[in-house]
């Protein structure tokens, strides 16, 4: 399966090292990413509330660049992802803005035909392409033992996202079970990091990080799994500022999904930009390195006073 | 008919309905001059009995042989119209009528333009009616037993109406027992009686009625024939318990081994054994064997039942049993489903554990439920301090039901009471988006709610979560939603959710609709003939329905229905026999080359292949009139009676001369 991939300004310095465990785990998949040639900034959130037009063109010339051949593109940041399949969707649903940014394009000599690239978050390929099936195959040393709190982030199913339901999304919970990972019910999972608001007003984004990082607390997971690059630069590298700013002491680990998938298929922590994390995932991974037999999950005899509850419908993955 | 064609045109004021837009004397005086017109009037009152006395002397006097009444829609008075022709001694089908009213006077202002439209109108009823042929319509013999499907309270109380007045009625249910959700209600709103108390002496006599034959772990297969006619195939599931030789000592379900969940009776909160009763109540007495989860049929041993069974009634051989009926009516009675709250996932209901669902909360506070009455929170144990019930679970929300599910709020307040009354002192949160208790006494029942202290909180729920934010919500369920009076957001923190999930259609209710030959809503609920008028007949003549198959609808609602199907019922089987119209299609065996293309067309199933002529033969019984097989017949060897070719194009034709005379456009006319 090949792929045009836009990795975006993160995965060039912060995320460099979802970059790498992207491309390990691709190398791993048999899934090919080519790099757009010359790609640009996607405007992140800021851009699109200055000015419309320009923000569109901006996006749009990144689809201009993806070569003729490729009908895909992969994007791993989820506000890239957003705003490439925002302005493929709008270019397409309002000819008059279409034809703008193609006037804007053609000053470059390029031109983009809305509708003609299915943009495609990391996530939704790992999951709907390659399948849970085969990722659970390529596992040969799973994560059994580790309690992982599956973290989207706001962006990705919402509003446009569409592979999973915006409320309550599963993918990550069950590609993390494909790794033999033990997930959490994480209720925050798809809420907002804050995202720039750490430095516009940072006392919100403190808030708003220490809920996500109190629930997974509470659940008493090991680590976050995220899938975006603010997201994990947010709950990371803010982490102690929280601590701080609140009086707590968390001393939770957020890590790319990708470097989890890694992780299981044997990879080492080196090549897939391990150690590169603010707060530490070493303590946490010690449990994974000890490689702890998974325990033998035999559904406990409901109690005889206990009620039954009803089951979820993806519980079984 | 050799006999001079003589048209006798009436127009009808409709006292300002008509008259106060179209110049209808204008109208008369115009149609005196149309072709074959002998005689022409208006009148303020057509229907009136004076009106139909006018038609009706015309008729006599001077010999008037077609009749044309230019009044409202053949809905309205067709039948009257047809009525006085008949007194007078002309045949029916030599009426037509021209609708001024509906499709002229009720839509425009412009009294030229309505004029000028009511005369092409009524020039192409009298173009039309020249070429209209005396019919005879057929009657056919009605059977008098009736076919009711489900056997919950609607269900039930049309069967015990049909089957008191001396009428044999079949009762099919597709559970082990009828009773239908009725049975699983702890209480009944506004009067708070024991749901099963009234219920129970209900289904005893529909299991005892000598006219009723309870046909219970059963299902409709296939339908056939129409009204008065009908043969229907039911499928009786093998119980695997012999019903003579059973006598319901219950020593079967007793010893056997196998516990399961009970997700139909107990709605998934209780447990039940593989071979079992769904209740103790249940009509008929007799146990089924769950073969999904039977041990000997998932591994061939075991036996527990047979081996303790005093009578030797169990029968692991048994089979299904297709049994085919005779019966003249059909009542359909299948309920609801309820709205599955998985579906709206921020609710949490299938993941946090102490969200309940509606039903779920009507067995557990019922004291016939796995807890005895008690409620309690999902560890069986510990009581609640704090509930919140959430209205509008999956209705009134455009991401799932547009439609209001009606008996919910009156269920959440019951919810609300049956709390405060158990565990006196608990805090009771009613999230609603508005009270709906349009109903006898509900009204007053939502009063003795505020006065019992309930708070009510008027915001859509966002989110339910065990996340907790803020001091005091740990180890709680945190139900967050804007207050639209406060205009704020709140968090309340509570130990016990109840979603009150609102009503939906069965899931196979298109299926049932199809085999039935009836509509389905766009929400798949069943489509009643007239929803003022004609609110449990169908579309389909003998096919009735009852009871929340046909939209939401609370206790009281049903069982009305249920009474009004069997009024309905009786009524048709007192008739002996019915007419049907003669307006049905016929095939011209000359020219019929026996394609079938119209077999399929046929929205009734009501053409059949004659194998030995190799031509279509239209059933008239159960022909509609609809024309789709006149269209679909490649030799044109089809052709609709009362509605022929020659009849249509004269129509056409007087109205388009009209059209050019006036110069109207054809948007006008339309």
């Amino acid at each position: 399966m090949k792929y045009a991939y836009y990795p975006g300004c993160s995965l060039e310095r912060s995320a460099a090292s979802y970059h790498t465990s992207t491309m390990a785990v691709a190398g791993e998949l048999g899934l090919a990413f080519q790099e757009i040639p010359d790609w640009n900034c996607c405007g992140a959130t800021e851009y699109f509330s200055l000015n419309l037009l320009p923000a569109y063109s901006l996006v749009a010339r990144n689809l201009a660049l993806v070569p003729d051949d490729l009908s895909e593109l992969a994007a791993p940041c989820s506000a890239c992802y957003v705003n490439l399949k925002k302005t493929d969707k709008y270019m397409h649903k309002y000819p008059k803005l279409g034809a703008q940014v193609n006037e804007a394009l053609a000053a470059g000599g390029l031109q983009y035909k809305a509708g003609r690239l299915k943009v495609r978050h990391l996530l939704d390929i790992m999951v709907n392409d390659v399948g849970y099936q085969t990722i659970a195959e390529h596992v040969s040393k799973p994560l059994s033992g580790l309690r992982v709190a599956p973290y989207y982030g706001c962006l990705i199913v919402r509003p446009d996202g569409g592979f999973d339901n915006p409320e309550q999304p599963t993918s990550l919970d069950r590609l993390l079970r494909a790794l033999g990972a033990e997930v959490i019910d994480y209720p925050l999972k798809a809420q907002c990091c804050g995202g720039h608001m750490t430095q516009i007003t940072a006392n919100v984004a403190y808030e708003l990080i220490r809920r996500l990082l109190q629930n997974a607390a509470d659940y008493k997971a090991d680590l976050i799994a995220c899938l975006c690059p603010m997201c994990q630069l947010n709950l990371d590298a803010y982490q102690g500022k929280v601590n701080s700013h609140f009086g707590t002491d968390y001393n939770l680990p957020v890590l790319y999904f990708t470097q989890l998938m890694a992780l299981a298929f044997g990879l080492s922590g080196d090549a897939v930009g391990l150690g590169s994390e603010i707060v530490s995932s070493a303590a946490a991974l010690a449990k994974i390195g000890l490689e702890v037999p998974k325990p033998e999950a035999k559904p406990k005899r409901p109690d005889k006073q206990a009620l039954p509850m009803p089951t979820m419908p993806d519980q079984e993955a | 008919m050799d006999e001079k064609v003589k048209v006798g045109v009436y127009v009808c004021h409709c006292g300002t309905n008509i008259a106060g837009v179209v110049d209808v004397e204008e109208v008369a005086k115009w149609a005196a001059n149309l072709p074959n017109v002998e005689v022409s009037r208006d009148y303020k009152f057509m229907c009136s009995s004076l009106g139909q006395e006018l038609i009706e002397a015309d008729i006599k006097e001077k010999g008037v042989n077609r009749v044309v009444v230019a009044s409202c829609s053949p809905h309205m008075h067709e039948r009257t119209f047809r009525g006085a022709c008949s007194r007078a001694g002309l045949n029916p089908y030599l009426f037509e009528m021209a609708n001024i009213r509906e499709h002229d006077s009720w839509v425009t202002t412009d009294k030229l333009q309505a004029t000028n439209k009511a005369k092409a109108l009524v020039a192409a009823a009298v173009g039309r009616v020249a070429h209209q042929q005396p019919l005879e319509s057929l009657f056919v013999p009605i059977d008098p037993h009736v076919l009711i499907v489900g056997g919950g309270v609607a269900g039930i109380q049309a069967a015990l109406e049909i089957a008191d007045s001396g009428n044999p009625v079949y009762l099919v249910e597709r559970e082990p027992s009828i009773g239908g959700h009725m049975a699983q209600l702890d209480k009944t709103f506004p009067t708070l009686d024991c749901s099963a108390c009234i219920l129970t002496p209900k289904m005893f006599d529909a299991g005892n009625h000598k006219n009723i034959t309870l046909l219970t772990y059963s299902e409709v297969e296939e339908v056939s024939g129409y009204v008065g006619n009908f043969t229907v195939t039911i499928r009786k599931k093998a119980r695997h318990v012999i019903e003579d030789k059973c006598t319901g000592c219950g020593a079967c379900t007793e010893k056997c081994p196998k516990r399961v969940v009970d997700d139909a009776f107990e709605a998934g909160l209780g447990y039940r054994k593989a071979i079992y009763r769904p209740f103790p109540q249940a009509v008929p007495k007799y146990p089924v064997i769950d073969t999904e989860n039977c041990i000997y049929y998932e591994r061939g041993k075991c036996k527990a039942c047979q081996m303790f069974c005093p009578t030797e009634a169990i029968d692991f051989d048994q089979k299904d049993e297709l049994i085919m009926v005779k019966v003249g009516n059909i009542v359909l009675a299948t309920g609801y489903d309820l709205f599955d709250a998985r579906r709206i996932p921020q609710l949490g209901y299938g993941r946090l554990a102490n969200v309940f669902n509606s039903l779920e909360f009507e067995r557990l506070s019922n004291a016939a439920g796995p807890t005895g009455g008690k409620i309690v929170l999902r560890d069986g144990v510990t009581a609640p301090q704090s509930v919140a019930i959430v209205h509008c679970v999956g209705s009134r929300d455009r991401n799932y039901n547009r439609y209001c599910s009606s008996i919910c709020c009156m269920q959440s307040l019951k919810f609300a009471h049956l709390v405060h009354e158990r565990l006196p002192g608990s805090e009771v949160y009613n999230f609603y988006i508005d009270i709906r208790t349009p109903g006898k006494g509900y009204e007053e029942f939502y009063h003795r709610l505020l006065e019992e202290g309930t708070h009510f909180i008027r915001g859509r729920v966002a989110e339910i979560t065990d996340a907790a934010r803020r001091p005091g919500e740990e180890g709680k369920l945190i139900v967050q939603a804007e207050d639209t009076l406060v205009g704020a957001q709140r968090r309340i923190p509570v130990d016990m959710v109840i979603l009150s999930a609102g009503l939906q259609s069965r899931a196979d209710a298109k299926e049932v609709a199809i085999k039935f030959g009836i509509s389905c809503s766009t929400d798949q609920w069943f489509i009643e003939k007239h929803p003022k008028l004609d609110p449990v007949a169908t579309m389909t003549d003998g096919v009735f329905v009852a009871g929340a198959c046909q939209g939401p609808k609370d206790i009281p609602a049903s069982v009305a229905q249920g009474s009004a199907a069997a009024a309905r019922v009786l009524s048709i089987i007192g008739q002996r026999e019915i007419e049907i119209d003669a307006a049905t299609a016929i095939v011209n065996e000359e020219s019929c080359v026996g394609c079938k293309e119209c077999l399929a067309s046929c929205p009734y199933q009501s053409i059949e292949f004659l194998a030995h002529k190799n031509k279509a033969h239209v059933i008239e019984a159960l022909c509609k009139g609809c024309g789709t097989c006149v269209g679909s017949c490649l030799s044109k060897s089809i052709s609709l009676r009362h509605f022929t070719d020659d009849q249509l194009v004269a129509e056409m034709i007087g109205a388009m001369q009209t059209m050019n005379l006036f110069e109207m456009s054809e948007l006008e006319v339309a």
